[in-house]
């Protein structure tokens, strides 16, 4: 069990009389990579920007190990920030913007070549000391932001979409350095994105946000295979979210059809929520299924079929490797373990609010 | 074809309004009287009178700048990191004044330094002894001041205004505290508006004749006033233009420094 | 603490660049000649200024050359930043250094410059050569408006209008003209300001019979100071803080920034 590096206790933030965070509490262990993940406006870089020491909260504390460093200033917290726009300084080499930290540190100068030697070939940019960021792409510049931010040794690095301004291949690359990077090196990340899938390549821990409140704490399998609410269950991955009734422990009426599933607790003929992934919705000869539809849609995406199928009133999404011509009558099977319960909100405000208790 | 006809009555103003008085001035300054080639006209700023004339200018002209980088650039800080709606509010009462008529706002300093003027009737009044502030270089200069600072400024604001906050934060997070991030990031990435500004000062300063005509009196005479009076009253076009191509000399520096550094157009703030 | 120092400080500056002015105007209302003594308020010098035939005249004239000037600076102008999209890149960069000229030379040469071209040519000065100057030294105010807006334009819009049927010229003024419109009225504007406060180019150009508002005021003044300067200096005050007022409360794109 790893131990508790930073505690954000009760923090609220208002903005221009918008409030953008409502006692928000969180706990980062140490050597994690924790991603706040969220869409616009949800809080997620706020959040960031207040570890960071660049926003003060309105309430609460953050602490840091021992230390309450609410109200330390950015250039005294032992943490570094990558920004998203890379932010390197235009008018200095390379090798001085990695140097910058540290020779503020007043590192010894062979310290800090080595160091600069060091934190190029980590990033893959050796003999780049001598250029000026202007001549680097898009990627390279955020290679060095990193380098320039690690080579300080944090216990925490800060990271607010960083791939954004990259292509797909480029983005994917860089993924896979930055888990590298954070095995190599024993920091803690906390990474800040809108990109679900982002999320889930390189985390341990996603945190997803919206409207200011943590909808769901989990290791990414959790979150994707047991949204505990419909923002969740919508913004991870495809989804179909219907409105079902729970029966009783272990029993869901969905569209008029009983299904076996394996949540309990939510009482008896109550109305839920029910999530199913589209590659969780089996599709068999119409007699073998619990309700029966029609293909209506058919597109071909690589990895597999994507179909809509009418059934019992609902476009079925579903992901297979088999085909279905449009118009094929259909039977649909869920296994009883990929059905998730979700309980109702009454409004998405108190949604967002509720499941943050 | 019609394309290319577009561009004829721009060039034709260029040739005839721009490059032709130009080459005139050097045709005046590389000749005599007579028509004869001769380099007198421009080794007449070494005599005695014009080449204290140039000194002079340079000097104050110089220490003008001085003065208004000094005053200029932590009024461009402030008014940069103001919220947008107290900043137009206090950038409108700063543009004002530089909208009321140049001479006038000129002709109001001497109002307030001359022997009989207001600062020395308020300290008459206070019975304490009146200073000698008129026709001296110190006039000159705080005149100069007075009327250059806004161009001084403003390149300043908008290299500022540049500045993604972001470097600063980054600067910031790094380990340096406020003075570090100033000396180390903001003033090298505000170098091209400072560099800008200089050369919207400077020059100005180191031609002007109205400034010590007013405030210096006939006793501080500056290069500016030497060519104005050849071209003016002595009627000598030829020492006038030669004069002329010596003080282009220091232009020239101007706009190749300007053009090194003001790759923006920083220039253009107005 | 910081924030009251940055409140000093511009109060000190402010103090600075109105202490002239606000002395102007008090001086304005003073029925003493003195600059020292306060004797009494009066308007007489405002009377005796609108009684002034030969400042009204120099105003008059001021007004009339920076309109005429700024006008067709800005047709010249424009019409040039259109030729300048058309041009080779070598020929752009040259045009723009001759354009940089007048903006970068001390305004004394441009002045002699001038005045040079102007007897050599035998003209007679006067309103016309003051016009001739003003144009010169405002086209390219109206360039460095517009040709930015110019550059920023998206090809793709005029385009469109072409494929669309319309012809070259109705091209340009229903989709590229708008676009530029905003530069090319806070180029006329600063035209027009440089204009009207512009003093040593018009103090070589333009011969003993005629005035602008700047000479006029150098003339006065050199003789020894009427007081009907301040009452000018007062109603110009008041004047350019209503435009300036009035310009900062219309829509953002007509407003000189």
């Amino acid at each position: 069990m790893k131990d508790v590096l930073v505690n954000l206790e009760h923090i609220s933030k208002s903005y221009d009389g918008q409030l953008i965070l409502d006692d928000l509490n969180l706990y980062i262990r140490e050597n994690e990579f924790l991603t706040l993940l969220g869409p616009s406006g949800c809080g997620k870089t706020t959040t960031l920007r207040i570890l960071g020491g660049f926003e003060q909260p309105d309430t609460g504390r953050v602490v840091f190990g021992n230390q309450d460093i609410t109200n330390l200033p950015p250039n005294k917290r032992q943490l570094n920030t990558v920004f998203q726009k890379y932010a390197l300084f235009t008018h200095m080499t390379i090798a001085e913007n990695i140097a910058f930290g540290l020779k503020i540190k007043n590192k010894s100068k062979s310290y800090i070549q080595d160091k600069i030697k060091y934190a190029l070939k980590l990033v893959n940019l050796d003999g780049y000391e001598n250029r000026m960021p202007d001549s680097l792409s898009g990627g390279q510049q955020q290679r060095i932001a990193i380098a320039r931010a690690i080579v300080n040794e944090p216990k925490l690095l800060l990271l607010d979409e960083p791939l954004g301004a990259l292509d797909l291949k480029l983005r994917q690359d860089m993924q896979y350095e930055l888990i590298r990077l954070k095995n190599e090196l024993g920091i803690t990340f906390i990474y800040v994105t809108h990109d679900q899938e982002e999320a889930l390549t390189m985390s341990d821990t996603i945190v997803v946000m919206n409207q200011g409140y943590i909808q769901q704490i989990g290791s990414p399998e959790r979150i994707y295979n047991e949204p505990e609410n419909a923002f969740v269950a919508d913004f991870i991955g495809d989804s179909n979210i219907i409105g079902a009734t729970m029966i009783r422990d272990r029993l869901v009426e969905i569209l008029g059809a009983r299904f076996d599933c394996v949540d309990e607790g939510f009482g008896e003929n109550k109305p839920v929520d029910v999530v199913i992934r589209p590659e969780d919705v089996e599709l068999t000869a119409p007699e073998e299924g619990i309700i029966n539809g029609v293909v209506t849609h058919l597109i071909f995406k690589g990895v597999h079929y994507e179909m809509e199928v009418q059934a019992n009133g609902f476009e079925w999404l579903v992901h297979s490797t088999r085909m279905f011509p449009v118009g094929t009558p259909v039977g649909i099977k869920v296994d009883p373990f990929n059905i998730q319960i979700m309980n109702k909100p009454e409004s998405e405000d108190e949604e967002a609010a509720k499941t943050n208790e | 074809m019609n394309k290319k006809m577009l561009s004829l009555p721009y060039l034709f103003w260029c040739a005839a309004f721009i490059l032709i008085p130009l080459a005139m001035v050097f045709y005046y300054g590389f000749t005599d009287k007579t028509g004869a080639f001769t380099l007198e006209n421009i080794l007449a700023i070494a005599t005695p009178e014009h080449f204290k004339a140039l000194r002079i200018s340079i000097l104050l002209s110089l220490i003008a700048t001085v003065v208004c980088l000094l005053l200029a650039y932590p009024l461009a800080m402030i008014l940069a990191r103001m919220e947008v709606n107290t900043h137009s509010f206090i950038v409108l009462i700063f543009i004002l004044p530089m909208w009321m008529n140049f001479l006038l706002r000129t002709m109001a300093w001497q109002t307030l330094l001359e022997k009989n003027g207001v600062i020395n009737s308020v300290l008459s009044f206070l019975h304490l002894p009146s200073l000698n502030l008129i026709n001296t270089p110190g006039a000159i200069i705080l005149g100069m001041v007075y009327n250059f600072l806004p161009f001084m400024v403003l390149p300043i604001y908008n290299s500022l205004t540049k500045i993604d906050q972001n470097v600063i934060n980054a600067a910031r997070d790094l380990g340096a505290n406020s003075v570090h991030t100033f000396f180390k990031i903001t003033l090298p990435l505000s170098l091209p508006g400072v560099i800008s500004g200089i050369t919207m000062v400077f020059v100005p300063a180191l031609t002007t004749f109205v400034i010590s005509t007013l405030l210096g009196g006939s006793k501080i005479l500056l290069i500016g006033n030497v060519i104005e009076q050849e071209f003016t009253q002595t009627g000598n076009w030829h020492l006038g233009s030669g004069l002329s191509m010596v003080l282009m000399l220091f232009i020239i520096v101007n706009m190749i420094l300007s053009a090194i550094f003001d790759k923006e157009g920083e220039a253009n703030a107005l | 603490m910081r924030n009251a120092a940055r409140k000093i400080y511009i109060t000190l500056i402010f103090i600075f660049l109105y202490a002239p002015i606000v002395t102007l105007m008090f001086l304005s209302f003073n029925a003493s000649k003195s600059r020292a003594k306060w004797g009494g308020f009066t308007l007489k010098w405002y009377k005796q200024l609108f009684q002034n035939a030969e400042i009204l005249q120099a105003l008059w004239n001021t007004l009339a050359i920076a309109l005429l000037s700024s006008l067709i600076a800005t047709v010249i102008g424009t019409v040039a930043c259109l030729a300048m999209q058309y041009m080779k890149k070598r020929n752009r960069t040259i045009i723009m250094g001759i354009t940089n000229i007048p903006m970068l030379n001390a305004e004394i040469v441009t002045g002699i410059s001038l005045m040079l071209l102007f007897i050599v040519l035998g003209m007679k000065f006067g309103f016309l050569t003051i016009l001739l100057a003003h144009i010169t030294f405002n086209i390219p105010y109206v360039i460095l408006s517009v040709q930015p807006r110019m550059k920023q334009l998206n090809p793709s819009t005029y385009e469109a209008a072409l494929d669309l049927g319309a012809t070259q010229l109705q091209a340009f003024f229903k989709v590229t003209f708008p676009d530029i419109l905003p530069g090319i009225l806070s180029g006329f504007l600063m035209a027009f300001t440089m204009s009207l406060d512009d003093f040593i180019i018009t103090h070589f150009t333009k011969g003993p019979g005629i005035d602008t508002l700047s000479t006029k005021i150098y003339t006065e003044v050199k003789k020894g100071i009427k007081p009907e300067m301040y009452a000018l200096s007062t109603i110009i005050f008041v004047v350019v803080l209503l435009l300036l007022l009035l310009v900062n409360h219309t829509p953002r794109e007509k407003s000189a920034k």
